[in-house]
Protein backbone atom coordinates (compact mmCIF):
# COMPACT_ATOMS: atom_id res chain seq x y z
CA UNK A 1 0.00 0.00 0.00
CA UNK A 2 1.54 3.22 -0.54
CA UNK A 3 1.32 6.06 2.77
CA UNK A 4 -1.17 8.24 0.91
CA UNK A 5 -4.20 8.88 2.72
CA UNK A 6 -7.19 6.12 1.25
CA UNK A 7 -9.12 9.45 0.25
CA UNK A 8 -6.17 10.67 -1.59
CA UNK A 9 -5.94 7.50 -3.56
CA UNK A 10 -7.80 7.46 -7.04
CA UNK A 11 -9.79 4.68 -8.35
CA UNK A 12 -6.76 3.48 -10.70
CA UNK A 13 -4.59 3.36 -7.54
CA UNK A 14 -7.23 0.97 -5.39
CA UNK A 15 -6.12 -2.69 -4.93
CA UNK A 16 -8.00 -5.43 -5.46
CA UNK A 17 -8.81 -6.73 -1.79
CA UNK A 18 -8.85 -3.41 -0.74
CA UNK A 19 -10.28 -2.29 3.20
CA UNK A 20 -12.47 0.71 3.65
CA UNK A 21 -11.99 1.39 7.30
CA UNK A 22 -15.36 2.21 9.67
CA UNK A 23 -13.17 3.82 12.47
CA UNK A 24 -9.70 5.34 13.09
CA UNK A 25 -9.16 2.55 15.83
CA UNK A 26 -10.28 -0.58 16.93
CA UNK A 27 -14.08 -0.73 18.11
CA UNK A 28 -14.94 -3.82 20.44
CA UNK A 29 -18.33 -3.23 20.98
CA UNK A 30 -19.87 -0.84 18.59
CA UNK A 31 -23.48 -1.74 19.90
CA UNK A 32 -22.99 -0.26 23.08
CA UNK A 33 -21.49 3.13 21.84
CA UNK A 34 -24.25 5.77 20.27
CA UNK A 35 -23.37 7.44 17.30
CA UNK A 36 -22.06 10.46 19.24
CA UNK A 37 -19.56 8.33 20.80
CA UNK A 38 -18.18 6.65 17.76
CA UNK A 39 -14.33 7.13 16.79
CA UNK A 40 -15.32 7.30 12.67
CA UNK A 41 -12.95 7.72 10.10
CA UNK A 42 -12.95 9.81 7.39
CA UNK A 43 -13.99 6.94 5.22
CA UNK A 44 -16.73 6.44 7.21
CA UNK A 45 -20.11 7.36 4.95
CA UNK A 46 -21.68 8.82 8.64
CA UNK A 47 -18.89 11.20 7.67
CA UNK A 48 -20.39 12.21 4.20
CA UNK A 49 -23.47 14.14 3.63
CA UNK A 50 -26.24 13.25 1.12
CA UNK A 51 -28.16 16.30 2.32
CA UNK A 52 -28.17 18.01 -1.40
CA UNK A 53 -30.26 15.52 -2.87
CA UNK A 54 -33.47 16.76 -1.07
CA UNK A 55 -35.71 18.76 -2.47
CA UNK A 56 -37.82 18.72 0.17
CA UNK A 57 -36.88 18.25 3.99
CA UNK A 58 -39.06 16.60 6.93
CA UNK A 59 -39.40 19.51 9.82
CA UNK A 60 -40.18 18.47 13.39
CA UNK A 61 -42.74 19.65 16.07
CA UNK A 62 -41.62 18.72 19.19
CA UNK A 63 -44.93 19.88 20.65
CA UNK A 64 -47.28 17.19 18.92
CA UNK A 65 -44.54 14.11 18.88
CA UNK A 66 -45.72 11.11 20.90
CA UNK A 67 -42.56 9.38 20.71
CA UNK A 68 -43.99 6.11 19.47
CA UNK A 69 -40.97 6.04 17.28
CA UNK A 70 -42.52 4.86 13.78
CA UNK A 71 -40.42 7.65 12.04
CA UNK A 72 -37.19 6.21 13.55
CA UNK A 73 -37.92 2.47 12.27
CA UNK A 74 -38.94 3.16 8.88
CA UNK A 75 -36.59 6.19 8.62
CA UNK A 76 -34.27 4.05 5.54
CA UNK A 77 -31.16 6.62 6.35
CA UNK A 78 -30.95 6.58 9.64
CA UNK A 79 -31.37 10.07 9.97
CA UNK A 80 -34.11 10.27 12.77
CA UNK A 81 -32.25 10.78 16.30
CA UNK A 82 -33.45 8.91 18.77
CA UNK A 83 -32.04 8.66 22.51
CA UNK A 84 -33.06 7.27 25.22
CA UNK A 85 -36.67 6.15 23.68
CA UNK A 86 -37.55 9.88 22.68
CA UNK A 87 -37.39 11.33 19.06
CA UNK A 88 -35.26 14.06 19.29
CA UNK A 89 -34.85 15.59 15.94
CA UNK A 90 -33.44 15.05 12.26
CA UNK A 91 -29.83 14.29 11.12
CA UNK A 92 -30.31 16.72 8.22
CA UNK A 93 -26.84 15.54 6.47
CA UNK A 94 -28.28 12.41 6.49
CA UNK A 95 -31.84 12.59 5.48
CA UNK A 96 -32.20 12.14 1.56
CA UNK A 97 -36.25 13.79 1.88
CA UNK A 98 -38.13 10.49 0.57
CA UNK A 99 -40.85 11.39 3.22
CA UNK A 100 -41.83 8.15 4.72
CA UNK A 101 -41.27 9.27 8.18
CA UNK A 102 -44.15 11.84 7.67
CA UNK A 103 -46.39 9.52 5.76
CA UNK A 104 -46.14 7.35 9.22
CA UNK A 105 -45.96 9.59 11.59
CA UNK A 106 -49.64 8.98 13.50
CA UNK A 107 -50.55 12.35 15.16
CA UNK A 108 -52.80 14.84 14.40
CA UNK A 109 -51.83 17.11 12.75
CA UNK A 110 -48.43 15.35 12.06
CA UNK A 111 -45.57 16.17 14.09
CA UNK A 112 -43.45 16.00 10.64
CA UNK A 113 -44.56 17.80 7.45
CA UNK A 114 -42.48 18.21 4.46
CA UNK A 115 -41.05 21.68 3.31
CA UNK A 116 -39.63 22.84 0.39
CA UNK A 117 -35.87 22.71 1.27
CA UNK A 118 -35.23 26.11 1.81
CA UNK A 119 -37.66 27.14 4.35
CA UNK A 120 -36.63 28.25 7.06
CA UNK A 121 -37.89 25.63 9.98
CA UNK A 122 -38.92 28.35 12.29
CA UNK A 123 -41.25 29.84 9.81
CA UNK A 124 -42.31 26.04 8.85
CA UNK A 125 -43.18 25.68 12.91
CA UNK A 126 -44.80 29.02 13.03
CA UNK A 127 -47.17 27.90 9.49
CA UNK A 128 -48.04 24.64 11.25
CA UNK A 129 -51.40 23.70 10.62
CA UNK A 130 -54.14 22.96 12.81
CA UNK A 131 -56.04 19.55 14.00
CA UNK A 132 -57.96 18.03 11.05
CA UNK A 133 -61.61 17.45 11.78
CA UNK A 134 -62.60 13.60 10.81
CA UNK B 1 -28.68 -14.31 24.46
CA UNK B 2 -31.47 -13.21 22.98
CA UNK B 3 -31.95 -9.08 22.89
CA UNK B 4 -35.12 -7.84 24.47
CA UNK B 5 -37.46 -6.10 22.30
CA UNK B 6 -41.21 -5.38 23.76
CA UNK B 7 -41.73 -2.87 22.30
CA UNK B 8 -40.54 -0.10 19.42
CA UNK B 9 -39.83 2.10 21.91
CA UNK B 10 -37.39 -0.37 23.41
CA UNK B 11 -36.21 -1.07 20.41
CA UNK B 12 -35.70 3.02 19.21
CA UNK B 13 -32.32 2.75 21.92
CA UNK B 14 -30.72 -0.01 19.55
CA UNK B 15 -27.01 1.74 18.41
CA UNK B 16 -27.61 1.55 14.59
CA UNK B 17 -24.20 0.15 12.83
CA UNK B 18 -25.35 0.48 9.41
CA UNK B 19 -24.72 4.16 8.12
CA UNK B 20 -26.70 6.72 6.66
CA UNK B 21 -25.21 8.75 3.66
CA UNK B 22 -25.21 5.32 1.54
CA UNK B 23 -26.19 6.16 -1.77
CA UNK B 24 -29.49 3.43 -2.06
CA UNK B 25 -32.51 5.61 -3.50
CA UNK B 26 -34.86 7.92 -1.24
CA UNK B 27 -37.24 5.51 0.42
CA UNK B 28 -35.53 2.04 -0.20
CA UNK B 29 -36.65 -0.65 1.87
CA UNK B 30 -33.23 -2.73 1.50
CA UNK B 31 -32.23 -0.33 3.95
CA UNK B 32 -35.20 -0.24 6.34
CA UNK B 33 -34.87 -4.43 6.51
CA UNK B 34 -31.19 -4.04 6.81
CA UNK B 35 -31.32 -2.03 9.78
CA UNK B 36 -33.66 -3.96 11.14
CA UNK B 37 -32.17 -7.52 11.13
CA UNK B 38 -28.72 -5.43 12.33
CA UNK B 39 -30.75 -4.26 15.32
CA UNK B 40 -32.66 -7.55 16.16
CA UNK B 41 -29.44 -8.64 17.63
CA UNK B 42 -26.55 -7.02 19.78
CA UNK B 43 -23.80 -10.13 18.99
CA UNK B 44 -21.22 -9.24 16.35
CA UNK B 45 -22.14 -9.54 13.14
CA UNK B 46 -20.60 -10.41 10.10
CA UNK B 47 -21.65 -9.90 7.12
CA UNK B 48 -21.38 -10.73 3.41
CA UNK B 49 -23.12 -8.69 0.46
CA UNK B 50 -24.09 -9.84 -3.24
CA UNK B 51 -23.32 -7.24 -6.11
CA UNK B 52 -26.59 -5.49 -6.22
CA UNK B 53 -28.08 -2.34 -4.61
CA UNK B 54 -26.73 -2.97 -1.27
CA UNK B 55 -23.19 -3.49 -2.52
CA UNK B 56 -22.78 -0.96 -4.77
CA UNK B 57 -24.51 1.58 -2.83
CA UNK B 58 -22.76 0.82 0.45
CA UNK B 59 -19.36 0.64 -0.79
CA UNK B 60 -18.62 3.71 -2.70
CA UNK B 61 -14.82 4.38 -3.09
CA UNK B 62 -13.87 6.07 -0.61
CA UNK B 63 -16.62 4.98 1.67
CA UNK B 64 -18.34 2.22 3.90
CA UNK B 65 -21.58 2.17 5.02
CA UNK B 66 -21.14 -1.09 7.42
CA UNK B 67 -20.27 -0.39 11.24
CA UNK B 68 -19.54 -4.21 11.31
CA UNK B 69 -17.23 -6.52 9.23
CA UNK B 70 -18.23 -7.15 6.09
CA UNK B 71 -17.31 -8.39 2.30
CA UNK B 72 -18.43 -8.49 -0.50
CA UNK B 73 -16.99 -10.97 -3.40
CA UNK B 74 -18.42 -11.91 -6.49
CA UNK B 75 -22.25 -11.61 -7.70
CA UNK B 76 -22.94 -15.20 -6.76
CA UNK B 77 -21.25 -16.08 -4.33
CA UNK B 78 -22.49 -14.12 -0.83
CA UNK B 79 -23.57 -17.49 0.65
CA UNK B 80 -20.43 -19.51 0.25
CA UNK B 81 -18.00 -16.49 1.27
CA UNK B 82 -20.17 -16.17 4.67
CA UNK B 83 -20.50 -20.02 5.21
CA UNK B 84 -16.78 -20.05 4.53
CA UNK B 85 -15.59 -17.02 7.30
CA UNK B 86 -18.33 -19.16 9.95
CA UNK B 87 -16.14 -22.41 9.14
CA UNK B 88 -13.02 -20.33 9.71
CA UNK B 89 -14.18 -19.12 13.04
CA UNK B 90 -14.71 -22.42 14.23
CA UNK B 91 -11.59 -23.88 13.10
CA UNK B 92 -9.88 -20.92 15.47
CA UNK B 93 -11.90 -21.23 18.13
CA UNK B 94 -11.39 -24.97 18.52
CA UNK B 95 -7.80 -23.85 18.17
CA UNK B 96 -7.80 -21.66 20.61
CA UNK B 97 -6.95 -18.59 18.24
CA UNK B 98 -9.53 -16.21 18.23
CA UNK B 99 -8.74 -13.10 19.25
CA UNK B 100 -9.40 -11.33 23.18
CA UNK B 101 -12.23 -9.55 22.07
CA UNK B 102 -14.30 -11.75 20.28
CA UNK B 103 -13.39 -14.73 23.32
CA UNK B 104 -15.02 -11.91 25.70
CA UNK B 105 -18.21 -11.56 23.81
CA UNK B 106 -18.53 -14.77 23.64
CA UNK B 107 -18.01 -15.44 27.46
CA UNK B 108 -20.95 -12.80 27.56
CA UNK B 109 -23.49 -15.13 25.40
CA UNK B 110 -22.84 -12.84 22.36
CA UNK B 111 -21.35 -15.49 19.86
CA UNK B 112 -20.37 -14.03 16.78
CA UNK B 113 -24.10 -14.24 13.83
CA UNK B 114 -22.85 -14.64 9.88
CA UNK B 115 -25.25 -13.48 7.65
CA UNK B 116 -25.39 -12.85 3.78
CA UNK B 117 -27.78 -10.45 1.78
CA UNK B 118 -28.39 -10.57 -1.99
CA UNK B 119 -31.03 -9.56 -4.05
CA UNK B 120 -33.63 -11.38 -5.95
CA UNK B 121 -30.96 -11.46 -9.05
CA UNK B 122 -28.29 -12.90 -6.72
CA UNK B 123 -30.44 -15.30 -4.74
CA UNK B 124 -32.70 -17.02 -7.28
CA UNK B 125 -30.72 -17.01 -10.75
CA UNK B 126 -27.58 -16.61 -10.18
CA UNK B 127 -26.50 -17.15 -6.58
CA UNK B 128 -29.01 -19.83 -6.36
CA UNK B 129 -26.26 -22.82 -7.22
CA UNK B 130 -24.06 -21.55 -4.48
CA UNK B 131 -26.96 -20.89 -2.06
CA UNK B 132 -28.37 -24.65 -2.58
CA UNK B 133 -24.88 -25.73 -1.71
CA UNK B 134 -24.36 -23.90 1.13
CA UNK B 135 -28.01 -25.44 2.53
CA UNK B 136 -27.33 -28.96 1.81
CA UNK B 137 -24.26 -28.93 3.48
CA UNK B 138 -25.67 -27.53 6.55
CA UNK B 139 -23.50 -24.69 7.08
CA UNK B 140 -24.47 -22.08 10.00
CA UNK B 141 -25.78 -19.29 8.65
CA UNK B 142 -28.53 -16.55 7.49
CA UNK B 143 -29.29 -16.10 4.05
CA UNK B 144 -31.66 -12.60 3.71
CA UNK B 145 -32.62 -12.28 0.24
CA UNK B 146 -33.73 -8.32 -0.16
CA UNK B 147 -36.94 -9.31 -2.94
CA UNK B 148 -37.36 -6.09 -4.95
CA UNK B 149 -38.53 -8.73 -7.82
CA UNK B 150 -36.48 -7.16 -10.22
CA UNK B 151 -32.55 -6.78 -10.98
CA UNK B 152 -32.72 -3.62 -9.97
CA UNK B 153 -29.20 -2.44 -9.98
CA UNK B 154 -28.21 -2.95 -13.43
CA UNK B 155 -31.54 -1.18 -14.62
CA UNK B 156 -34.85 -3.15 -14.06
CA UNK B 157 -34.21 -6.74 -15.83
CA UNK B 158 -36.66 -9.37 -14.62
CA UNK B 159 -35.40 -12.10 -13.26
CA UNK B 160 -37.43 -15.56 -11.69
CA UNK B 161 -38.70 -13.64 -8.74
CA UNK B 162 -40.65 -11.10 -10.93
CA UNK B 163 -44.20 -11.96 -11.03
CA UNK B 164 -46.77 -12.01 -13.86
CA UNK B 165 -47.88 -8.79 -15.77
CA UNK B 166 -44.79 -6.36 -14.33
CA UNK B 167 -43.61 -4.29 -16.54
CA UNK B 168 -39.08 -4.55 -16.59
CA UNK B 169 -36.68 -3.25 -19.41
CA UNK B 170 -36.50 -7.14 -20.57
CA UNK B 171 -40.77 -7.63 -19.96
CA UNK B 172 -42.07 -4.44 -20.86
CA UNK B 173 -45.55 -3.76 -21.43
CA UNK B 174 -47.00 -2.11 -24.52
CA UNK B 175 -49.15 -2.82 -27.40
CA UNK B 176 -48.05 -6.52 -28.18
CA UNK B 177 -47.40 -7.75 -24.05
CA UNK B 178 -48.54 -7.40 -21.35
CA UNK B 179 -45.43 -7.53 -19.31
CA UNK B 180 -43.83 -10.66 -17.90
CA UNK B 181 -45.38 -13.67 -18.45
CA UNK B 182 -44.32 -16.29 -16.16
CA UNK B 183 -45.34 -16.29 -12.01
CA UNK B 184 -42.86 -15.67 -9.53
CA UNK B 185 -40.71 -18.39 -8.41
CA UNK B 186 -41.44 -20.29 -4.90
CA UNK B 187 -38.03 -19.51 -3.22
CA UNK B 188 -39.37 -19.67 0.46
CA UNK B 189 -40.62 -23.15 -0.45
CA UNK B 190 -37.64 -24.35 -2.56
CA UNK B 191 -35.15 -23.29 0.39
CA UNK B 192 -37.68 -25.21 2.94
CA UNK B 193 -37.57 -28.59 0.88
CA UNK B 194 -33.28 -28.26 1.55
CA UNK B 195 -34.75 -29.14 4.78
CA UNK B 196 -33.41 -26.01 6.49
CA UNK B 197 -34.41 -25.61 9.44
CA UNK B 198 -35.80 -22.80 9.82
CA UNK B 199 -37.39 -21.14 6.46
CA UNK B 200 -39.54 -17.44 6.96
CA UNK B 201 -41.06 -15.25 4.81
CA UNK B 202 -41.20 -11.48 6.06
CA UNK B 203 -41.95 -7.79 5.41
CA UNK B 204 -40.38 -4.86 6.75
CA UNK B 205 -43.40 -2.69 7.59
CA UNK B 206 -44.27 -5.54 9.96
CA UNK B 207 -41.23 -4.46 12.08
CA UNK B 208 -42.08 -6.98 15.20
CA UNK B 209 -42.78 -10.10 13.06
CA UNK B 210 -39.56 -9.68 11.23
CA UNK B 211 -37.33 -9.00 14.17
CA UNK B 212 -38.88 -12.08 15.90
CA UNK B 213 -37.69 -14.26 12.88
CA UNK B 214 -34.68 -12.89 12.24
CA UNK B 215 -34.14 -13.61 16.24
CA UNK B 216 -35.59 -17.35 15.97
CA UNK B 217 -33.13 -17.60 12.43
CA UNK B 218 -30.63 -16.23 14.97
CA UNK B 219 -31.15 -18.86 17.85
CA UNK B 220 -31.03 -21.66 15.03
CA UNK B 221 -27.98 -23.71 14.56
CA UNK B 222 -27.40 -24.26 10.71
CA UNK B 223 -28.81 -22.49 7.47
CA UNK B 224 -31.74 -20.19 7.79
CA UNK B 225 -33.32 -18.60 4.49
CA UNK B 226 -35.42 -15.44 5.30
CA UNK B 227 -37.57 -13.77 2.30
CA UNK B 228 -38.10 -10.24 2.67
CA UNK B 229 -39.99 -8.19 0.62
CA UNK B 230 -38.56 -5.02 -0.82
CA UNK B 231 -40.28 -2.75 -2.04
CA UNK B 232 -38.64 -0.81 -4.54
CA UNK B 233 -39.50 3.01 -5.46
CA UNK B 234 -37.53 3.01 -8.69
CA UNK B 235 -38.10 0.07 -10.02
CA UNK B 236 -42.30 -0.41 -8.41
CA UNK B 237 -41.96 2.99 -9.47
CA UNK B 238 -44.12 4.14 -6.66
CA UNK B 239 -43.37 7.28 -4.83
CA UNK B 240 -40.37 7.02 -1.98
CA UNK B 241 -42.81 8.19 0.66
CA UNK B 242 -45.50 5.66 -0.15
CA UNK B 243 -43.01 2.49 0.48
CA UNK B 244 -44.41 1.26 3.68
CA UNK B 245 -47.99 1.84 2.79
CA UNK B 246 -47.19 -0.15 -0.86
CA UNK B 247 -45.46 -2.71 1.58
CA UNK B 248 -48.96 -2.97 4.17
CA UNK B 249 -50.65 -3.38 0.95
CA UNK B 250 -48.56 -6.47 -0.04
CA UNK B 251 -49.52 -8.06 3.44
CA UNK B 252 -52.75 -7.68 3.85
CA UNK B 253 -53.71 -8.45 0.11
CA UNK B 254 -51.42 -11.88 1.11
CA UNK B 255 -49.62 -11.47 -2.08
CA UNK B 256 -46.64 -11.42 0.30
CA UNK B 257 -48.09 -13.89 3.32
CA UNK B 258 -46.18 -13.98 6.57
CA UNK B 259 -44.98 -17.51 7.56
CA UNK B 260 -42.63 -19.96 8.76
CA UNK B 261 -41.37 -23.48 8.15
CA UNK B 262 -39.66 -25.06 10.72
CA UNK B 263 -37.81 -28.36 9.98
CA UNK B 264 -36.24 -31.23 11.51
CA UNK B 265 -33.64 -33.32 9.39
CA UNK B 266 -30.51 -35.70 10.01
CA UNK B 267 -27.17 -35.64 8.35
CA UNK B 268 -28.28 -37.68 5.83
CA UNK B 269 -31.24 -34.84 4.17
CA UNK B 270 -34.19 -36.71 5.39
CA UNK B 271 -36.82 -34.45 6.55
CA UNK B 272 -38.47 -36.01 9.80
CA UNK B 273 -40.96 -33.27 10.14
CA UNK B 274 -41.77 -29.95 8.76
CA UNK B 275 -44.05 -27.33 10.52
CA UNK B 276 -45.50 -24.11 8.62
CA UNK B 277 -47.23 -21.12 10.93
CA UNK B 278 -48.44 -18.54 9.43
CA UNK B 279 -47.69 -15.68 11.75
CA UNK B 280 -50.27 -12.64 10.72
CA UNK B 281 -53.74 -12.97 9.54
CA UNK B 282 -55.31 -10.16 7.99
CA UNK B 283 -58.27 -8.79 9.16
CA UNK B 284 -59.82 -8.35 6.09
CA UNK B 285 -57.91 -9.91 2.96
CA UNK B 286 -57.87 -7.09 0.70
CA UNK B 287 -58.36 -7.51 -3.09
CA UNK B 288 -54.95 -7.93 -4.97
CA UNK B 289 -55.84 -5.18 -7.25
CA UNK B 290 -55.25 -2.60 -3.75
CA UNK B 291 -51.73 -3.94 -4.32
CA UNK B 292 -51.24 -3.90 -7.87
CA UNK B 293 -52.76 -0.46 -8.49
CA UNK B 294 -50.34 1.35 -5.96
CA UNK B 295 -47.49 0.52 -8.23
CA UNK B 296 -47.01 2.22 -11.57
CA UNK B 297 -45.33 -1.30 -12.78
CA UNK B 298 -48.85 -2.68 -12.94
CA UNK B 299 -50.50 0.16 -14.24
CA UNK B 300 -51.37 -1.45 -17.96
CA UNK B 301 -52.84 -4.25 -16.75
CA UNK B 302 -55.94 -2.06 -16.00
CA UNK B 303 -56.71 -1.70 -19.18
CA UNK B 304 -59.50 -3.34 -20.36
CA UNK B 305 -57.57 -5.93 -22.35
CA UNK B 306 -55.05 -6.85 -19.85
CA UNK B 307 -57.93 -7.44 -17.17
CA UNK B 308 -57.74 -11.11 -17.30
CA UNK B 309 -53.99 -10.71 -16.08
CA UNK B 310 -55.40 -9.29 -12.63
CA UNK B 311 -58.14 -12.14 -12.19
CA UNK B 312 -54.95 -14.22 -12.80
CA UNK B 313 -53.15 -12.71 -10.26
CA UNK B 314 -56.25 -13.22 -7.95
CA UNK B 315 -56.32 -16.90 -8.64
CA UNK B 316 -52.99 -17.16 -8.01
CA UNK B 317 -52.49 -15.36 -4.43
CA UNK B 318 -56.04 -16.97 -3.39
CA UNK B 319 -54.53 -20.63 -4.34
CA UNK B 320 -51.30 -20.14 -2.04
CA UNK B 321 -53.06 -18.18 0.44
CA UNK B 322 -55.49 -21.63 1.01
CA UNK B 323 -52.74 -24.17 0.76
CA UNK B 324 -50.63 -22.40 3.28
CA UNK B 325 -53.53 -22.69 5.93
CA UNK B 326 -53.82 -26.29 4.55
CA UNK B 327 -50.39 -26.96 5.31
CA UNK B 328 -50.66 -24.76 8.71
CA UNK B 329 -53.74 -27.20 9.78
CA UNK B 330 -52.43 -30.05 9.16
CA UNK B 331 -48.87 -29.78 10.17
CA UNK B 332 -46.69 -30.55 7.45
C1 LIG C 1 -21.61 -12.75 -12.39
C2 LIG C 1 -22.18 -11.39 -12.56
N1 LIG C 1 -23.15 -11.18 -13.49
C3 LIG C 1 -23.69 -9.96 -13.63
C4 LIG C 1 -23.27 -8.91 -12.88
C5 LIG C 1 -23.88 -7.53 -13.08
N2 LIG C 1 -24.79 -7.15 -12.01
C6 LIG C 1 -24.41 -6.36 -11.00
S1 LIG C 1 -25.66 -5.95 -9.95
C7 LIG C 1 -26.75 -6.86 -10.86
C8 LIG C 1 -28.22 -6.91 -10.51
C9 LIG C 1 -28.49 -7.27 -9.10
O1 LIG C 1 -29.85 -7.55 -8.94
P1 LIG C 1 -30.43 -8.17 -7.62
O2 LIG C 1 -29.58 -9.28 -7.15
O3 LIG C 1 -31.87 -8.46 -7.81
O4 LIG C 1 -30.25 -7.00 -6.54
P2 LIG C 1 -30.88 -5.53 -6.52
O5 LIG C 1 -29.93 -4.66 -7.30
O6 LIG C 1 -32.22 -5.62 -7.13
O7 LIG C 1 -30.90 -5.18 -5.09
C10 LIG C 1 -26.12 -7.46 -11.97
C11 LIG C 1 -26.79 -8.28 -12.99
C12 LIG C 1 -22.24 -9.13 -11.93
N3 LIG C 1 -21.80 -8.16 -11.13
N4 LIG C 1 -21.71 -10.37 -11.80
S1 LIG D 1 -37.46 12.24 4.90
FE1 LIG D 1 -36.83 10.09 4.70
S2 LIG D 1 -34.63 10.13 5.05
FE2 LIG D 1 -35.44 12.06 5.82
S3 LIG D 1 -35.81 11.68 7.99
FE3 LIG D 1 -37.72 11.28 6.90
S4 LIG D 1 -37.70 9.09 6.50
FE4 LIG D 1 -35.60 9.69 7.00
S1 LIG E 1 -43.66 9.22 14.09
FE1 LIG E 1 -44.33 11.26 14.71
S2 LIG E 1 -45.18 11.02 16.77
FE2 LIG E 1 -43.98 9.17 16.31
S3 LIG E 1 -41.95 9.62 17.16
FE3 LIG E 1 -41.89 10.23 15.02
S4 LIG E 1 -42.42 12.41 15.02
FE4 LIG E 1 -43.01 11.58 17.01
S1 LIG F 1 -33.18 0.84 -7.29
FE1 LIG F 1 -34.67 0.05 -5.81
S2 LIG F 1 -33.56 -1.44 -4.55
FE2 LIG F 1 -32.05 -0.21 -5.66
S3 LIG F 1 -31.51 1.43 -4.23
FE3 LIG F 1 -33.14 2.20 -5.54
S4 LIG F 1 -35.04 1.76 -4.43
FE4 LIG F 1 -33.42 0.51 -3.52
Amino acid sequence: MSSKDIKELGWDELVPGACLFSFTEPVENVVDLTMDERPYAPTNSHEASVGDWRVEKPVYNRDLCIDCQFCWIFCPDISIISRDKKMIGIDYDHCKGCGICVEVCPTNPKSLLMFPEQTDNEEALASWPEKEKK
Amino acid sequence: MTKKIRNLKEFSTSNDRYEGANLMCPGCSHNIIVREVLNATDNPVLIATATGCLEVCTAVYPYTSWDVSWIHIGFENASTAIASAQVMYEVLKRKGRLPESTMRAIEEGREPKFVAFGGDGATYDIGFQWLSGCFERGHDFMYVCLDNEVYANTGGQRSSSTPIGASTTTSPAGNVSYGEKMMKKSMVEIMADHGAPYVAQVAPNKWKDLVKKIQKGFETKGPVYINAMSACTTEWKHAPENTIDVSELGVESCVWPLYEIINERDEHGIIYSTKLNITYRPKNKIPVEEYLAAQPRFKHLFKPENRHIIDLWQKMVDIRWENLQKREEAGV
